[in-house]
C-alpha cells in the first residue's frame, strides 16, 4: 500500500528526457549525414575543377571551410559578417518558432495543421496591410497578422468541425487560396495600394510607416554593441519565445487546454465528457493559424523582405518549416523554440559556407535528414526507454527483491 | 506416467515491471478438458499466447508429447496442431464463412483456389460435430454465436488436436452456451484435448475435467474438479473467501427518476431503426436491468439517454426534466452518471494521467480550477482520495497513465469517479465486462449500495448472472423492443434467453 504513494513521477520524468534524446539522436545522425554529403559533393566539384585531393586533406576541407562554417555560421556577430550570423538566425528562428507551436499546438488537439503555410501568407498581409496603408503602430500590426492568420485557420476548422471535412486537404487548398488571393489583392494590375511599380514588390515598411517596423534591441559585449550600428535584431524572438511560454501554459495548466488535449487524445471519452468537441475543433485551428500569422508578422514587419506578388509562386517555406520544428520538437512548446533556433542555425550557416566547392543546400539536406528521422523519434524513444529500463532494473534489482519479500510477509 | 499431450514446465514471461508468468506449470492430459482459472491479469492469456507462439517465455520449456518443441510463432503452434479461438474473433467481415476457414490454408489447383473440395471438407467437418454454419454466409450477416462456430470449424480444418478457447461464453446467450459445452464434450469424445480459460466457475463445474488455477502470476496448482466445489476454486483463485451472490435488502422504489417514452434511435451500422419506440421507467432506489444479447440495441438506447446519440422520436425526462434535447454536460449536471460500455472508447482518456481521469466528468467544477486555471493540487488531493476509498491500484498513484493499468483498475476508476459524483441516476453498461470476481463482488456492491441510498440505478448487461443477482426488474430487450419485464424472484435463466433470443415476447399491454 505505501508502495503507490511514495512513487515518484518517474515515468513521466524519464518519458521527456527520452523524448529529448531521441530527438538529439536525430540531430546527430543528421549532422553526419550532412558531413558525408559535404565531403562527397566537395569532391566532385574539386575533382571537376581538375584538382586531385586525397581524402585526408578532403576531410581537412570539408572541416574547415563547410562543416565548422555550418556549425559555427550562426554564431557569428555583426562585426565579421556584414550583419549575418547571430542577427539572421533569431530573425529567421521567430517566425518558425510561431509556425512551429501553430502546427504543435493543432497536433495536441489530434488536428493535423498542414496550413500553416497559407495562414502565415495571410498573416503576412493583413501584417504589411496594416503597416503600409493603414500605417498603424507596430503592436497593432501584429495584432492584425495573429488575426489574418486566425481566420484563415478557422476556416479549415469550421469545415473539420460541421462537415468532417479532413482538416489536411481544406489546408493545403486554403495555403494555395491564400497565396494566390495575397499576391492579387498586392498587386491589383499594378494598381495595389502597397505595390511599388519600381521595385515590383510591396512598398518597404521602412519608407511608409517607420513606426510600424518592430523595435530592435543591441547587446553589450565588453563594452561594445555586439550587434554593431546599423543591422540590428528586433524583438521578434522574444515575442516568440512569449508565445511558446503562453501556449505551454495553456495546454498544461488550463481547463481549456484540458478541453482540447482531451479531444486530441480521445474524441469519443472527450463527448462522454461533455466536451463540446466541435467548438473546440475550430478554436483549435484558429489558434494554430494566429500563431502561424504572428509569426509571419514577427517576420515582415522587421523590415527585411518585401513581398514580391508577382514571383511569389511559392508558399512560404516558413509554413513547412513549422511542422519540422513542431515533429523535432515532439510537440513540445518549449521544445518548439529550440528546434526552431537549430534548423534556423544551420540554415544561417550554410550561407557561410565557401560557395565555390560546397553548395549551400547541404543545410537544407542537414535539416531534411534530421526531420526525416523525426519521423523515426518514436523508435529511437522506446529503444532509449527500455536502455532507462535496463539500468533500471539491474540497479533495483536487490532492494525490489526485498520489497517483495515484505510484501508476502504482509 | 500420465499421457500428456502438451506439458508447459516451470514457464516465467515478464514484461517490464511485472512478471505475468512466474514458474507456472501446466499439463494438459490427452482428451480431457482442461480449464483455466484465475482473476483478470492472472496471466492465463500471457500463457496462452506462449503456448500459441505469440511470446517467447523467459525461461520454462514446453513440450508436446513428452518431445520439447519450440514454438517461435502461430505457425509453428499450428504446425504442432495446437489451434486458438480467440476472445475476439479473427475473422474477415466480409468474406463467406468458407473462405473465413480457408483463409492461410487454402487447397489450391495450380493458380487457383480449389473451392469446391474445400467446401466438401468443411461441410463434412460441420455435420460430424454439429456445428451448423452456412458457409456461403457472409460473416457480417450471421450472429455471434455462428462467428464462433466458424472459429472452431477453422481449427478443425487445420487438423488441430489441441484446442484453446479464450473465454467462449463471454457473447453467448444461455442456450448457446449449452450447445457449445455439447461441441465441446463431443471434442473430448474424440479424443481432442481442450484447453478452456474462463473464470465462469459454473462452467468449470459443467464441463471441465480438471483445472489449475492461476493468480497473480503464480500457479496454485490443479484441482479434480468433479471433487472440488465452487467455493474451493474461487478461493484458490482469488486467495480470500468470495461472496458468488450478492445479498440485498429488499428495493424501496421511490419516485420516478427515469422516464422513457416511445424512443427511437436510427442506426448507424444498418438502415432500420436500432431502438424502435421503447418506453421504460426508472425510479428512485431500484436496479432496472436491461438484458439482452449483444447488439439489440442496448447500445444505442443508452447512448440516446446519455445524449452521445439523439433519437429520432420520442421523449427522455429526468427528475420531471425534459432532458431528450439536452447537452452531455447538462445531463451529467443534472445528476446523470454513465459507467459506459466501452472503457477505452469512451470512460477513459487512455493517455492522460490516472488523475485527470478522475475529473473527467468535473474538472470544470470549481472546486477544480479557478479563471479557467486548474488547480492541480485539488485534482491530486481529489484523485488520491478516490484512489484510496476504491481501492484502485496502479503502479505509480494518481501520476500513472491510464493506459498502463489493468482492465479492472480502470474500471473500478470508472466506476469510482461516477459514484462519487453522488449522482441521481446511474447508468451502468455492462460495468464488470472482463472482470474477476474479486471486481466483480466490489462494483456489484457499489451498485447495491448506491440503490440503498436512494439512487435509480439503469443496469444493462449481457451476463444473466450478474442481470438475476443484481436487479430488481428486468427488461428484456430485442432487436430494439422491449419484449418483456421480469421478477428476477420469480424467472429464471432459461425464460429469459428464450425471450433474448427472440423465441418468445409479451404483448404489450394496452
Amino acid at each position: 500500500m505505501s508502495k503507490k504513494n511514495t512513487a515518484p513521477r518517474l515515468g513521466n520524468a524519464s518519458n521527456s528526457i527520452g523524448s529529448l534524446l531521441a530527438s538529439l539522436t536525430c540531430i546527430l545522425v543528421g549532422l553526419v549525414i550532412g558531413f558525408i554529403a559535404l565531403l562527397v559533393l566537395g569532391w566532385i566539384t574539386m575533382a571537376q575543377d581538375g584538382n586531385a585531393v586525397s581524402l585526408g586533406q578532403m576531410l581537412q576541407k570539408t572541416w574547415n571551410s563547410g562543416f565548422k562554417a555550418i556549425l559555427s555560421g550562426g554564431f557569428y556577430s555583426t562585426a565579421n559578417a556584414m550583419g549575418m550570423g547571430v542577427r539572421t538566425e533569431i530573425l529567421q528562428a521567430a517566425p518558425l518558432i510561431m509556425t512551429g507551436l501553430s502546427v504543435a499546438f493543432a497536433f495536441k488537439t489530434g488536428l493535423f495543421n498542414i496550413g500553416a503555410a497559407g495562414q502565415y501568407t495571410v498573416g503576412a498581409y493583413f501584417a504589411l496591410y496594416a503597416a503600409i496603408v493603414l500605417k498603424l503602430p507596430w503592436w497593432a500590426c501584429l495584432i492584425a497578422s495573429a488575426l489574418g492568420g486566425a481566420i484563415w485557420g478557422a476556416i479549415p476548422g469550421v469545415f473539420k468541425a460541421f462537415l468532417n471535412v479532413n482538416e489536411v486537404i481544406t489546408s493545403i487548398m486554403f495555403n494555395w487560396i491564400g497565396l494566390y488571393a495575397v499576391n492579387t489583392l498586392i498587386y491589383q494590375g499594378g494598381t495595389g495600394a502597397m505595390y511599388n511599380t519600381n521595385t515590383t514588390k510591396t512598398y518597404t515598411i521602412k519608407q511608409a510607416s517607420p513606426e510600424s517596423l518592430l523595435p530592435t534591441f543591441n547587446i553589450q559585449v565588453g563594452g561594445k554593441d555586439y550587434f554593431g550600428a546599423i543591422f540590428l535584431p528586433t524583438i521578434g524572438i522574444f515575442v516568440a519565445i512569449v508565445a511558446a511560454v503562453l501556449i505551454w501554459v495553456v495546454l498544461n495548466k488550463t481547463t481549456f487546454g484540458y478541453e482540447l488535449k482531451a479531444c486530441g487524445h480521445n474524441k469519443n471519452a472527450a463527448k462522454y465528457a461533455g466536451i463540446n468537441d466541435k467548438k473546440n475543433i475550430v478554436l483549435s485551428m484558429t489558434i494554430a493559424g494566429a500563431l502561424a500569422g504572428l509569426g509571419a508578422g514577427l517576420f515582415y514587419l522587421s523590415g527585411s523582405k518585401e513581398w514580391e506578388p508577382l514571383v511569389s509562386t511559392a508558399l512560404p517555406a516558413a509554413g513547412f518549416n513549422g511542422i519540422s520544428v513542431a515533429l523535432l520538437a515532439s510537440s513540445n512548446p518549449i521544445g518548439c523554440i529550440f528546434s526552431a533556433l537549430f534548423i534556423a542555425h544551420i540554415t544561417v550557416g550554410g550561407g557561410f559556407m565557401d560557395a565555390s566547392i560546397f553548395p549551400s543546400e547541404v543545410s537544407d539536406i542537414i535539416s531534411g535528414v534530421v526531420i526525416y528521422l523525426c519521423a523515426f523519434s518514436l523508435l529511437f524513444k522506446s529503444g532509449i526507454l527500455k536502455m532507462f529500463q535496463r539500468q533500471g532494473k539491474a540497479r533495483k534489482a536487490a532492494p525490489s527483491a526485498e520489497e517483495n519479500g515484505k510484501e508476502r510477509e504482509a | 506416467m500420465a499421457d500428456y499431450v502438451i506439458e508447459m514446465l516451470n514457464i516465467t514471461k515478464e514484461f517490464p515491471g511485472i512478471k505475468a508468468n512466474d514458474n507456472v506449470t501446466l499439463q494438459l492430459k490427452r482428451g480431457e478438458i482442461h480449464a483455466l482459472l484465475g482473476e483478470n491479469g492472472a496471466g492465463k492469456s500471457t500463457l496462452m499466447s506462449v503456448l500459441f507462439g505469440l511470446y517467447q517465455p523467459e525461461a520454462g520449456t514446453i513440450k508436446k508429447d513428452g518431445q520439447v518443441v519450440e514454438i517461435r510463432n502461430p505457425n509453428d503452434a499450428t504446425a504442432l496442431h495446437i489451434g486458438m479461438v480467440h476472445q475476439h474473433f479473427k475473422l474477415v467481415e466480409c468474406f463467406t464463412v468458407l473462405d473465413n476457414i480457408i483463409l492461410g490454408a487454402e487447397p489450391c489447383k495450380g493458380m487457383v483456389v480449389d473451392r469446391a473440395s474445400a467446401r466438401k471438407r468443411v461441410v463434412e467437418l460441420s455435420e460430424r460435430y454439429g456445428l451448423k454454419v452456412d458457409p456461403d454466409a457472409k460473416i457480417e450477416d450471421i450472429s455471434v454465436g455462428m462467428q464462433q462456430r466458424v472459429e472452431i470449424l477453422k481449427m478443425l480444418y487445420r487438423e488441430n488436436e489441441i484446442l484453446i478457447f479464450d473465454e467462449p461464453t463471454a457473447v453467448l446467450t444461455p442456450q448457446e452456451i449449452d450447445e457449445l459445452m455439447d461441441i465441446m464434450r463431443g471434442f473430448k469424445a474424440e479424443g481432442k484435448s481442450i484447453l478452456f480459460i474462463t473464470h465462469k466457475l459454473a462452467e468449470i463445474k459443467a464441463v471441465a475435467d480438471r483445472c489449475s488455477v492461476l493468480r497473480k502470476g503464480k500457479y496454485m496448482g490443479t484441482v479434480e474438479v468433479a471433487n472440488t466445489s465452487v467455493e474451493e476454486m474461487s478461493r484458490l483463485m482469488v486467495g480470500r473467501d468470495v461472496q458468488l451472490v450478492s445479498t440485498k435488502e429488499e428495493a424501496k422504489p421511490g419516485d420516478v427518476v427515469l422516464k422513457v417514452e416511445n424512443l427511437t434511435v436510427p442506426s448507424k451500422v444498418h438502415k432500420n431503426n436500432a431502438v424502435k419506440s421503447a418506453s421504460m421507467e426508472v425510479h428512485a432506489g431500484e436496479i432496472v436491468c436491461l438484458a439482452g444479447i449483444e447488439g439489440n440495441g442496448q447500445t444505442e438506447f443508452v447512448y440516446a439517454l446519455t445524449g452521445l446519440e439523439k433519437p429520432s422520436e420520442g421523449k427522455v425526462t429526468m427528475c420531471g426534466q425534459d432532458i431528450t434535447k439536452m447537452p452531455i454536460r447538462g445531463r451529467s449536471k443534472l445528476g446523470m452518471s454513465h459507467i459506459p460500455e466501452d472503457r477505452h472508447k469512451h470512460g477513459l482518456v487512455l493517455d492522460y494521467s490516472l488523475e485527470n481521469n478522475m475529473v473527467l466528468q468535473r474538472y470544470w467544477d470549481k472546486e477544480f480550477q479557478t479563471c479557467g486555471f486548474i488547480k492541480s493540487r485539488a485534482v491530486r488531493a481529489y484523485s488520491d482520495r478516490l484512489i484510496e476509498q476504491y481501492d484502485v491500484r496502479s503502479g505509480q498513484g494518481s501520476a500513472t497513465i491510464a493506459r498502463s493499468m489493468s482492465g479492472g483498475n480502470q474500471q473500478k476508476a470508472i466506476v469510482a469517479r461516477e459514484i462519487d459524483k453522488d449522482p441521481q441516476l446511474l447508468i451502468a453498461v455492462q460495468p464488470t465486462r472482463g472482470l474477476d470476481v474479486g471486481a466483480i463482488e466490489y462494483i456489484h456492491k457499489q451498485i447495491i449500495a448506491q440503490r440503498d441510498a436512494g439512487k435509480a440505478v439503469l443496469l444493462v448487461s449481457l451476463e444473466l448472472d450478474e442481470v438475476m443477482n443484481l436487479s430488481d426488474r428486468i427488461l428484456v430487450m430485442y432487436e430494439g423492443e422491449i419484449v418483456g419485464e421480469f421478477d428476477p424472484k420469480t424467472t429464471d435463466v432459461q425464460t429469459l434467453g428464450l425471450y433474448m433470443a427472440g423465441a418468445k415476447r409479451m404483448d404489450k399491454e394496452g
